[in-house]
């Protein structure tokens, strides 16, 4: 059989063009996040402008019901997506690996018990869980919602984390590695990380888009960050209510949102490339 | 034995072990319980982490001790965490859910009357994405070197980046704000008595849910499609003389459609439960506003309710999805029955 990818790719020569896309639009919105720590165009708390002004050279975006500029909330935005992003892909994957790697390790049994609960757990939708987790913390905040996503990733992270060190640990270089004395840690250290890395680091870059999109769906439902946090799911909440007067506001918050998840999305297909030097050969 | 690449990466527990078909059907059914099992334990947790007690409801400003004690009581919660957990378990099991903090009315009728909007919008957005996605997955693996093989796959892409809420935000843009069709929210106040404006109310949310299902679709679709035309046993059928299209349809279709079942049941469940966001767009009754205003009122008994029948549903999709793709799939059988190798 030929060794064709089973998961969905694009033609091999696209996918430096991939990875390089993948890496401006990401690139642009850390650029975009650090530069709203010291500089915004306007005061993202206050009115510059009249209500609901259409785009122009000096709003380029224009401006909301409260006459405060869009440009200046979106890029704001872009810092709070940035931040859950990375924040549960952080949780999920501290979380997610030692779970993944200590179910790895397990008794049969064991192993059994938490391959099924995983499973269950991850046909629990993400969106559930973290209604429920903000739901159940006092007040809805930045934190609980980041708290939620990073719990619901680390479910996943962990079942891909068990299969591919399971994966590993058969290998004769484990037996080797045992063999010549080196612990059970350091079998992990040497051996099972470095090997299952390039593929986690992709599933991560995934699942950071995922939980963006799920970010801005909680802040949409107004289970999200509180005001004065601008967050892009809010944004286009508030402007869905305008959206007869001033269509612009429901659309250029969602651009930005698109354009972050496919750049991560891309970054993971170049990723996948650059990571696996087993694929590079096949080619 | 070189195994055919047929199935995607779906985890599937009982893959390695050979019980009979009768056997398979209880194991997979007593998975099903336990799942219920794990479900109503996660869900009793969660709900005792949810601040206040939920006696709390019951009450006015000032009530004294006597109130509340009274008030707990009839709720339950000044029983013992355990005997609680069986009392809830007891009533799941029954179908009791209670009823609601805030009208008083039983849950489960509440929940009944919220599924009219819940289910049909679901089921259409899922008959609409599968009508979208089967010809566009199969054209866009046959066709992959033209543009509209590329096109429909680039499309696609987009699909799996595009929150829902959005896309039924622009399409209200479009066709409620700038072509006047469609109504860009509400639902008739008398229901499925008016058929035609309940199928006008659901016009747009429906094509919301069925495209961005379409867009996750379409690339299951031309996964699979791509394994079937690379398969030895496509080839084999054209090497003893079937045309291309015959080919295909007696021996891809069903071979192409064993893991797209398993997807379909998890896309199918998905949108269920994604019907909250689109409901809030919409302003749609369904079962996704009554969890958001259960849960904005802390009324309990509804949050409980909805979310223990919503798990029920996305465990019997599930369930329903396994048995079926070992109707379509005879080597799940013959495996199941021990008779192949």
């Amino acid at each position: 059989m030929s060794a064709q990818d089973l998961s969905i790719d694009r033609p091999a020569r696209k996918h430096s063009l991939a990875l390089s896309i993948g890496l401006a639009l990401v690139g642009l919105n850390v650029a975009v996040a650090l530069l709203t720590l010291f500089w915004t165009p306007y005061d993202p708390l206050n009115a510059s402008g009249g209500r609901l002004e259409a785009p122009s050279l000096l709003h380029w975006v224009g401006t909301d019901r409260l006459g405060r500029d869009y440009l200046t909330q979106i890029m704001i935005g872009a810092r709070t997506a940035l931040i859950v992003g990375t924040g549960a892909v952080a949780i999920g994957a501290t979380i997610g690996v030692t779970l993944g790697i200590l179910a790895a390790f397990a008794t049969r049994l064991l192993d059994d018990v938490m391959a099924a609960t995983l499973d269950i757990l991850i046909a629990f939708p993400t969106l559930l869980l973290a209604m429920l987790v903000v739901a159940a913390s006092d007040s809805a905040s930045l934190w609980s919602a980041i708290l939620a996503l990073g719990l619901a990733i680390s479910a996943i992270v962990a079942r891909l984390t068990r299969i591919l060190a399971k994966r590993v640990l058969r290998q004769d270089y484990i037996v080797a590695s045992r063999t010549s004395g080196t612990s059970w840690p350091g079998v992990v250290l040497r051996h099972v990380l470095p090997n299952i890395w390039p593929t986690l680091s992709v599933n991560f870059a995934l699942q950071f888009g995922l939980a963006v999109i799920a970010e801005a769906s909680l802040s949409y439902l107004g289970l999200g960050a509180p005001p004065p946090n601008a967050s892009w799911g809010r944004l286009l909440q508030e402007a869905q209510g305008t959206v007869y007067t001033a269509p612009v506001g429901a659309i250029a918050p969602g651009i930005a949102l698109v354009a972050l998840v496919i750049g991560m999305n891309l970054l993971a297909d170049g990723l996948r490339d650059v990571g696996d030097p087993t694929r590079g050969r096949s080619r | 034995m070189q195994k055919p690449a047929l199935r995607l990466q779906v985890s599937h527990p009982s893959d390695e072990r050979k019980p009979a078909i009768l056997a398979y059907i209880l194991r997979r059914f007593a998975i099903l319980i336990l799942s219920l099992l794990i479900a109503a334990v996660v869900l009793f947790v969660l709900l005792r982490l949810l601040p206040g007690d939920p006696a709390n409801a019951l009450l006015s400003v000032g009530a004294d001790q006597q109130q509340i004690e009274a008030a707990r009581e009839q709720v339950g919660s000044n029983l013992p965490l355990h005997e609680q957990f069986l009392r809830f378990v007891g009533s799941l099991a029954r179908f009791d859910l209670g009823t609601s903090f805030v009208s008083g009315k039983p849950v489960i009728e509440e929940i009944a009357t919220r599924l009219t909007v819940t289910v049909p919008l679901a089921l259409l957005g899922f008959v609409l994405a599968v009508i979208i996605a089967v010809p566009l997955g199969i054209l866009s693996a046959v066709k992959a070197h033209r543009w509209y093989g590329a096109a429909i796959s680039t499309v696609s892409q987009l699909g799996i980046a595009i929150p829902v809420f959005w896309v039924g935000i622009l399409l209200v843009t479009v066709f409620a704000v700038n072509l006047r069709l469609f109504p860009s929210g509400g639902y008739p106040r008398r229901g499925w008595q008016n058929e035609g404006q309940v199928l006008y109310a659901l016009a747009l949310p429906v094509l919301t849910i069925g495209l961005v299902m379409a867009a996750s679709l379409i690339r299951y679709i031309r996964s699979a499609t791509q394994d079937v035309l690379g398969s030895d046993y496509l080839r084999t059928a054209r090497a003893l003389g079937a045309s291309f299209p015959e080919a295909l349809i007696r021996h891809g279709i069903r071979n192409g459609a064993v893991p797209i079942v398993s997807i379909l049941g998890i896309e199918l469940a998905t949108t269920l439960l994604g019907a909250v966001v689109v409901e809030r767009v919409f302003a749609l009754p369904g079962l996704g506003s009554m969890l958001l205003l259960a849960i904005e009122q802390r009324d309990y008994p509804n949050v409980q309710g909805v979310l223990f029948i919503s798990t029920l549903l996305v465990l019997l999709i599930g369930f329903a999805a396994d048995l079926a793709q070992r109707v379509i799939d005879p080597r799940l059988r013959e495996r199941a029955t021990g008779a192949a190798t």
